[in-house]
């Protein structure tokens, strides 16, 4: 990748302009069509579902901080079984809110929309106007799934409780009530605005790269922003098809995941999980490509291995439309299936071997320095590996017959998202909070932020695979005694990371009170992408002359 | 704005239609919701929350057409809509994946679904006879597919007579394959509900039916702007989208025809099924 120096006619238009002053509030945050402002936009969407996601996780781990029945009832009036049925629309609404409304929205939403033009020397996106129905998009999208919580869907109760899978028969029959309608076309809705973003993306990265910006040298964020668009383009199609399905199944009579007639249940999970693999790979792609970034300025060398690194992330997602039936390995699938999908699940282990690895040859011999993203991204690394390492044994299926729906995934999925995913945001968080604002961060509250999360995550998280491979299922808010210990470590381990994210409130309060201003590349020579070229906050419309790329 | 460009990005002034729309979706899905579960409000909802997104893409449409007469659609611009509805066909391609893999889940391996007697068709069902309505069907999207292609060509050759009668045909051939599905759905012996069968068949074909319903309105559109004099020899990418989302609407029915209609009859699966057991 080349460096500043190389880019000619770069002109820093920050002071030439103010069209950003000439528009008032709804003009400019309601009607956008800029992709910095809709990129703003996305990442407070994504800081406000979060919050609530993680206030609902709160109120999970509470309640498992023990064994028995305790806080639920504070909702219920006591009622036992709208206690159980709450606890299912609880980690319903988690799931949906941290998969579609927060990870998603941040990463590509967010740090997409802000960073690939850029990056890629573009002045906008291609289609700023639709850019803009994808972000409004999500709004209706959470408002029909916060909404779906306070409508009947089993009868007497309220919510959808059909875990963010949305499996039949739980889901047609179970939830005879308007609350799993409401969820279907939220995720209708959410889809329709990823894949209007997907086309969005693909047409910038393809068609707006500036003069010399050839594919090979585009920097590994916007390579990964490319494979996760066409990921959601492909993959989120075949959901909207299964949901329309569970929608005529629960509306109209058709037969397609009801036995008598001849459907099948299991035909929905193919469908979901086609859809459903590729999503995990959507939501940590991105992530891939900015620790990449931050790996690389703060080691002041290129990425190592850029090529091999750009092409495992199309082959990640290339495999990861290959794999889907591992998590069906319990649906009654035969033993060649299984053999198949064990396999190919296996293989991604090779491609994401290669980042991990080329990662710490970026680092090894580099001259490293630690700020908060640095911090976060090594983090990232080795979250990630722990459960990309759980991945590879959850991916026999011998063995997954005995840990399928048990906290031993639990614990394997929020080691690769909640903790990979989450971590990497925070990265790329700090990492351009600067370039965003104009704005520094604090560092000694970024640093206390990143350790304290890390302490609390892990905490949290690691007792769960001890919890899983003594037996503990998914899904329930009361078990035996036995499982007592773990679950309440865990709990402790909810209690640091919440003080990690106060910390974190604090730092966001007063950096952005603060008076003080960045320069254009407060990371200096290693930072050496497009938008360090640039002013923070860059320019209401950045390189109105095209930069031109040696 | 962004008066000092010196590029040929097409760099958009705020709009409010984006937000309108995404607003209008909510009351679609609401009053949909509503009338789905036999509220009073439900209808009227949807049907007003149906105007309000039809509203908005004639607004936000009509914008895009302003700009492509004012000069706004340089080259790279035009580039963009290309790649973008290549990349939204690929995505309608994958929502018909869907609708397949549901249908040959079943129509693959009857032996493995309880509830259609171990055969494809299952028992009691009275299929559609291939090659009457549906191979008229065939000829008559092939034929569509022709005379928008001749549109074409006279569009490119500046013969707006000729265009104008291309796309009249196609239009016109577009109602007769709706109008043909809308008899065959009314006299079919069987309905959507109660086996998988119907599901898979009404679903996918609906859907199909759905996207030449669309296609069909997408063109008229184009043959409104053909006598408003809009589209040059030389700029006229609005049609050559509606000419590429007809032509996805026809290889989909090809495979449905083929699929559905002929492999799944007695022609097809069944003889599969009785000979290798």
């Amino acid at each position: 990748m080349a460096t500043p120096s190389a880019y000619a006619g770069t002109a820093d238009h920050a002071h030439d302009h103010h069209d950003d002053h000439k528009l008032g509030f709804v003009q400019r945050w309601l009607f956008s069509t800029n992709h910095k402002d809709i990129g703003t936009l996305y990442l407070i969407f994504a800081i406000i579902a979060g919050t609530i996601g993680g206030a609902i996780s709160g109120i999970m781990r509470l309640e498992l901080a023990q064994p028995g029945i305790q806080y639920l009832t504070f909702f219920t009036q006591g009622n036992l079984d709208a206690s159980y049925h709450l606890w299912n629309v609880f980690i319903t609404a988690h799931g949906l809110i941290m998969v579609f409304f927060t990870v998603m929205p941040a990463m590509i939403g967010g740090f997409g929309n802000w960073f690939v033009p850029i990056m890629i020397g573009a002045p906008d996106m291609a289609f700023p106007r639709m850019n803009n129905v994808s972000f409004w998009l999500l709004v209706p999208s959470f408002a029909l799934l916060c909404g779906s919580m306070f409508v009947e869907g089993p009868a007497g109760f309220n919510g959808a409780g059909t875990g963010w899978t949305v499996y039949p028969p739980l889901s047609t029959s179970g939830h005879p009530g308007p609350a799993v309608d409401m969820a279907i076309l939220s995720l209708h809705i959410a889809g329709a605005s990823s894949i209007l973003g997907a086309i969005n993306f693909i047409t910038t990265i393809l068609n707006m790269r500036a003069p010399g910006m050839t594919l090979h040298k585009m920097p590994l964020f916007v390579w990964s922003v490319l494979v996760t668009a066409f990921l959601l383009l492909l993959s989120l199609p075949v959901l909207a098809g299964a949901i329309t399905m569970l929608l005529t199944d629960r509306n109209f009579g058709t037969h397609f995941f009801t036995a008598d007639g001849g459907g099948d249940p299991v035909l929905y999970q193919h469908l979901f999980w086609f859809f459903g693999h590729p999503e995990v790979y959507i939501l940590i792609l991105p992530g891939f490509g900015m620790v990449s970034q931050i790996i690389s300025t703060f080691s002041k060398k290129p990425v190592f291995g850029y090529l091999g690194m750009a092409y495992a992330m199309v082959a990640i997602g290339f495999i990861g439309f290959l794999v889907w039936a591992h998590h069906m390995f319990t649906a009654g699938l035969d033993v060649n299936t299984k053999m198949y999908f064990t396999a190919a699940t296996m293989i991604i282990a090779v491609p994401t071997g290669i980042k991990i690895f080329s990662w710490i040859a970026t680092m090894w011999g580099g001259s490293l320095s630690f700020p908060t993203p640095m911090l976060w991204a090594i983090g990232f690394i080795f979250m990630f590996t722990v459960g990309g390492v759980t991945g590879v044994i959850l991916a026999n299926a011998g063995v997954d017959t005995y840990f399928h729906d048990t906290y031993y995934v639990v614990a394997h999925f929020h080691y690769v998202l909640s903790l990979g995913a989450v971590f990497a945001i925070f990265a790329g968080f700090y990492y351009w909070f600067g370039k965003m604002t104009g704005k520094p961060y604090n560092e000694f509250l970024g640093k206390l932020h990143f350790w304290v999360f890390f302490v609390g995550v892990n905490v949290m998280f690691f007792p769960m695979h001890f919890l899983g491979q003594d037996g503990m299922p998914r899904r329930i808010p009361d078990y035996p005694a036995q499982f007592a210990q773990y679950n309440q470590i865990a709990s402790y381990g909810y209690a640091i990371m919440a003080v990690g994210m106060l910390i974190f409130f604090v730092n966001l309060a007063v950096s952005m009170l603060g008076k003080r201003r960045v320069e254009g590349n407060y990371w200096g020579e290693g930072a050496t992408t497009l938008e360090w070229t640039l002013s923070s906050p860059p320019p209401f419309h950045q390189f109105e002359t095209l930069p031109v790329i040696k | 704005m962004a008066a000092g460009k010196t590029h040929d990005y097409h760099i958009l002034n705020p709009s409010p239609w984006p937000i309108a729309m995404s607003f209008a979706s909510l009351v679609l899905a609401a009053g949909g919701i509503g009338w789905m579960h036999e509220t009073a409000w439900g209808m009227p909802v949807f049907f007003l929350g149906l105007i309000a997104v039809t509203a908005m893409f004639f607004f936000w449409w009509s914008s895009v057409v302003h700009e492509a007469n004012t000069g706004d659609h340089t080259p790279v611009v035009q580039l963009h809509h290309r790649y973008g509805m290549i990349l939204f066909i690929a995505s309608e391609v994958m929502f018909f994946v869907a609708w397949f893999w549901a249908y040959f889940n079943a129509a693959l391996y009857p032996k493995l679904h309880e509830g259609i007697d171990g055969v494809w068709p299952p028992k009691g069902i009275e299929v559609l006879d291939p090659f009457v309505f549906p191979l008229m069907n065939t000829l008559i999207l092939l034929l569509s597919g022709t005379t928008v292609t001749w549109a074409h060509h006279a569009l490119i050759h500046g013969d707006r007579k000729g265009l104008k009668q291309g796309l009249w045909l196609t239009i016109g051939l577009g109602i007769i394959f709706s109008c043909i599905q809308a008899y065959e759905y009314h006299h079919a012996s069987f309905g959507i509900a109660g086996d998988i069968y119907g599901a898979s068949f009404y679903m996918a074909t609906g859907f199909h039916g759905f996207h030449v319903i669309v296609g069909t309105i997408f063109l008229a559109v184009c043959l409104a702007r053909v006598y408003k004099g809009d589209f040059t020899p030389r700029q006229h990418f609005g049609f050559e989208a509606a000419a590429w989302y007809w032509h996805f609407v026809d290889v989909v029915w090809l495979f449905l025809f083929i699929s559905i209609y002929v492999w799944g009859s007695k022609f097809g699966a069944a003889v599969v099924h009785n000979a290798f057991g």
